[in-house]
């Protein structure tokens, strides 16, 4: 169990490595996604397996999508084409499946191996996890509730007022987006000469 | 556990300082809130009792507040500037 733990722990480190030293953005996420993949299977040895399965829906489901989702929207045009034609050569997905496969033989290991998430001297099962949530730590469940309201609402008007801004100051990326009109699929191509 | 724990947020933090690039940032700033969580966790795992675990359910939630306002941000400033270098963030008044 000991070695399932450090053999996470080491395809956590590297692929974070890698990730903060990437030029593309994608490949940092595909790697940042490989990173939280072995902080899950971490988690579920050291006898947290709701966590894990929480690390894997929220971060690496939901925020790493956030983050792939923006960066499709700044996305640039003609580049990005370049781009996905290179994505299809081996070598740029070839490391992170790699390391995801050293993790997906380590889960399959773990499970046949114990049938439960053992070598934890306690196992904290969801149970626990609610009645202590909605017992002691129930003022920070409204006030987490709250933060995420805050946020939400905080985003929303983020994402608004960019447009009107836009409008005010007159800048230029208004015209850019009457020029491009209904074109969306190409919306956003001639942003490419500025980013150069 | 905790060195793990320590080495994620120091690379965490080496992200932060050297890139320039704001996503790069942001996934910094996740790399370290995920490395603090994890240290919850195992604080959980030494003594066998479930708060830190609620404590990184908590973390969780703030990371995901966190990074929908830091992607509005985001997409606001790229908006206004075809960029995402954080240095010109700087030349920014009012």
């Amino acid at each position: 169990m000991l070695i399932a733990f450090y053999i996470a722990a080491a395809v956590a480190v590297l692929a974070t490595i890698v990730a903060i030293t990437r030029h593309h953005a994608v490949h940092a996420l595909l790697y940042l996604i490989v990173s939280l993949l072995a902080i899950a299977i971490v988690f579920y040895v050291v006898g947290a397996p709701f966590l894990a399965a929480l690390e894997l829906i929220i971060y690496a489901g939901a925020i790493m999508v956030l983050f792939l989702f923006v960066i499709m929207m700044l996305n640039l045009g003609e580049h990005a084409t370049e781009v996905e034609a290179g994505w299809l050569q081996p070598a740029v997905w070839a490391w992170p499946s790699a390391l995801a496969t050293v993790l997906i033989v380590e889960l399959i290991y773990v499970v046949l191996h114990t049938g439960r998430p053992a070598g934890a001297m306690h196992v904290v099962t969801p149970k626990e996890i609610g009645i202590s949530l909605f017992g002691p730590y129930a003022i920070g469940v409204e006030l987490t509730s709250l933060l995420l309201m805050s946020g939400l609402v905080g985003a929303y008007h983020l994402g608004r007022r960019a447009y009107r801004e836009e409008e005010r100051y007159g800048i230029n990326t208004d015209g850019r987006r009457v020029v491009s009109g209904s074109d969306i699929v190409h919306a956003g191509s001639d942003r490419a000469s500025h980013a150069a | 556990v905790l060195y793990l724990a320590v080495t994620l947020f120091t690379l965490g933090l080496i992200g932060l300082l050297t890139r320039r690039n704001l996503i790069f940032t942001l996934m910094s700033v996740e790399i370290m809130l995920n490395a603090s969580g994890l240290a919850f966790v195992a604080g959980s795992y030494q003594w066998g009792q479930p708060d830190g675990q609620v404590m990184f359910i908590f973390i969780l939630a703030m990371a995901a507040a966190e990074v929908s306002v830091g992607l509005a941000l985001l997409l606001q400033f790229h908006r206004r500037e075809p960029t995402l270098d954080s240095d010109t963030a700087s030349e920014m008044r009012g």
